[in-house]
């Protein structure tokens, strides 16, 4: 049996990241879905049941593109388990050889827990993915929301999407990337429980407290 | 309307009078009073979105006779456009305003036919090079040559090239003509496209709409004839003051939205009480047009006053991207007609839950998983 030693791995601003993130897609996946397939909540015209739900998707959004980016922001200036190189672990061949390792592992072809400190390599790549939907989410968000003021400076920068999109492919867009979210949602909080669990490395805790356990020798 | 309003800069009081009260303008012996042409006049600085101190304005210049020539060239078209500007019940003064024009070539409504009405065209492009104006109806068929639209054995982008090419302005109206359409639909067979696309080097301003609203067309005229330029235009080449706003930020079933009210289906509690039709798959959050301001057929009604969801017509490819007209959301490409796309996303969900339940029952029973492994490397 390999010493564990308890080693601090991820800083405030990549767990505040983290939980600002959990928190506001938990709200604008609610608040979205009743945008998206309203019920007749108010029992008169003098309420205000869309205007809030909307009110507060707009509200968590800005908090969420600024997390967002803000932990795009650490990946350049964290530590290097927050690094961005975490994320492209395809650009160099060790990189391309613990994913292929974690993808045998996850899919039982091997019994090897593969132990890292900070996110396993197909975990790093998986965020990638992620992070790039994020900020497609968030910049069809932008440009649905700065419609209804096509003067404005928001809809002059979100403008140009409308050449890749069309308006309703817009909102499809913006609708399944929640569903994708959500499995994905599902996933992380598996595959977490399953490294704890296997690696008894403190993913689950790493991301309240920061501290993960790591063999010794590391 | 102040009569001191009315008069030009340097009048004095007995010219202003004069003006007001003792001159006759061509108005006035079209039977239309002094009174009622200002109320026109005021309603055009409104619907160009100026402030009604530029009624004077209007007034002034429609009240020179300068009689710009205006050619009406019909395409592929079910005509709608000419129907609704000719729709009126009794002369309106937005009909005579198109007196003021003179509209040298319409198909539709000309008294010439066949080489006679060719030769007027061929006269007007001779004569006003450059200073008259084009009104477009209908789509341009660019495949095969055109050969899917002909008139008088010249196919529709010939006589587009020529015609729009050397006018003052080419006015694309209704939504065929602007972006090509309901026959530039998918798979659009014909090869149709708007005017825009087919002559790019004329200057086309596009009133899309299905039909256009034939008070947005008097507007854009009286816009020309007031300031003798073209009003300013969004990025699909529309002007601002007609479709700088969306719908749903002007319609009268929006405290109904913000409050969440909804038709749940036709005919229901809510549509009898003129809730939002917003689930009943309107358009107006997409849709930038002035029909909840400007209205239809003299300002009777529009769609969403009448209890039918917006169509979104005024957008390009809205006969492909704004269908199904009765759901929200387009249906999810490659999959089949009913999946919306909340019962994919659910499946994907769901999918993805139960194969991790599945990975996690084997994870738990599989003995033996370690990091000694790690230690070779
Ligand atoms: C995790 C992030 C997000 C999720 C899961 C999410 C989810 C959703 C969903 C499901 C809808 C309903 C779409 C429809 O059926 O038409 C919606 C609507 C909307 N969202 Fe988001 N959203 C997110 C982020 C954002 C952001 C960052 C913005 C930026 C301001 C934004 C702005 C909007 C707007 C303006 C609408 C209304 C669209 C309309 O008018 O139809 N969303 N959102
Ligand atoms: S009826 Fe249509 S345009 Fe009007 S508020 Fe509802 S969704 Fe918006």
């Amino acid at each position: 049996m390999t010493t564990m030693v308890i080693k601090y791995v991820w800083e405030v601003p990549v767990r505040v990241a983290h939980w600002v993130n959990f928190l506001a897609i938990v709200i604008l996946s609610v608040t979205g879905y009743y945008i998206g397939a309203p019920k007749t909540l108010g029992v008169d015209p003098s309420r205000f049941v869309m205007g809030w739900v909307r009110f507060i998707h707009f509200v968590a959004a800005y908090a969420f593109t600024v997390s967002v980016l803000s932990r795009i922001y650490w990946a350049f200036v964290g530590n290097s388990y927050s690094s961005w190189r975490a994320y492209v672990p395809w650009l160099t061949s060790e990189g391309r050889y613990r994913m292929l390792e974690t993808f045998r592992y996850y899919t039982f072809m091997s019994r090897k827990v593969p132990h890292v400190t900070g996110h396993n390599a197909l975990a790093g790549a998986t965020y990638s993915l992620v992070y790039c939907l994020f900020l497609v989410q968030v910049a069809t968000g932008f440009a649905l929301y700065a419609e209804h003021a096509p003067a404005s400076v928001m809809h002059k920068l979100t403008g140009w999407l409308f050449l890749l999109f069309s308006n309703q492919g817009m909102r499809l867009t913006h609708h399944l990337l929640m569903w994708l979210f959500v499995a994905f949602a599902i996933h992380h909080v598996y595959s977490a429980w399953l490294m704890d669990v296997k690696e008894r490395g403190g993913v689950m805790s790493g991301i309240f407290g920061g501290y993960k356990s790591v063999p010794e020798k590391e | 309307m102040g009569k001191k309003r009315v008069g030009g800069k340097g009048d004095s009081t007995e010219q202003k009078i004069k003006r007001d009260f003792v001159e006759r303008s061509i108005w006035e012996e079209k039977g239309i009073s002094r009174r009622d042409f200002m109320k026109f006049c005021s309603a055009m600085s409104a619907a160009l979105a100026l402030p009604v101190t530029f009624a004077p304005r209007i007034a002034e210049a429609l009240d020179q006779v300068k009689r710009p020539t205006l050619v009406w060239l019909e395409f592929q078209d079910c005509a709608g456009n000419t129907e609704a500007l000719l729709r009126a019940s009794s002369p309106t003064v937005t009909e005579l305003v198109l007196d003021v024009l003179s509209i040298d070539y319409h198909e539709t409504i000309m008294a010439a036919a066949g080489h006679q009405a060719e030769a007027a065209l061929a006269k007007v492009l001779k004569e006003q090079k450059g200073k008259y104006i084009v009104v477009v109806e209908g789509s341009i068929p660019l495949k095969d040559n055109g050969v899917y639209c002909c008139i008088g054995g010249r196919s529709a982008l010939d006589i587009a090239r020529e015609v729009c090419g050397n006018a003052f302005a080419t006015i694309a109206v209704g939504s065929c003509a602007s972006f090509g359409g309901l026959p530039a639909a998918a798979p659009n067979p014909t090869g149709a496209v708007g005017v825009k696309e087919a002559v790019p080097n004329a200057r086309v301003i596009n009133l899309p709409g299905c039909p256009l609203n034939p008070d947005n067309l008097t507007a854009t005229v009286v816009h020309y004839l007031t300031f003798n330029k073209l009003p300013t235009t969004d990025s699909l080449g529309r002007p601002l003051f007609a479709y700088g706003k969306r719908i749903h930020d002007a319609c009268e079933r929006r405290p109904h939205f913000d409050a969440g009210q909804y038709v749940e289906s036709w005919g229901d509690h809510g549509h009898k009480k003129g809730f939002c039709l917003y689930k009943m798959g309107c358009k107006g959050p997409e849709t930038f047009h002035n029909c909840p301001t400007q209205r239809y057929n003299e300002k009777t009604s529009w769609p969403v006053a009448a209890g039918h969801g917006c169509a979104g017509c005024s957008e390009p490819q809205f006969w492909d991207t704004m269908t199904p007209f009765y759901k929200r959301l387009p249906n999810v490409p490659g999959f089949g007609i009913e999946s919306t796309a909340d019962k994919i996303g659910a499946g994907i969900a769901v999918a993805t839950a139960a194969a991790f339940a599945a990975h996690g029952v084997v994870s738990a029973l599989r003995k033996g998983d370690d990091q000694s492994g790690k230690k070779e490397d």
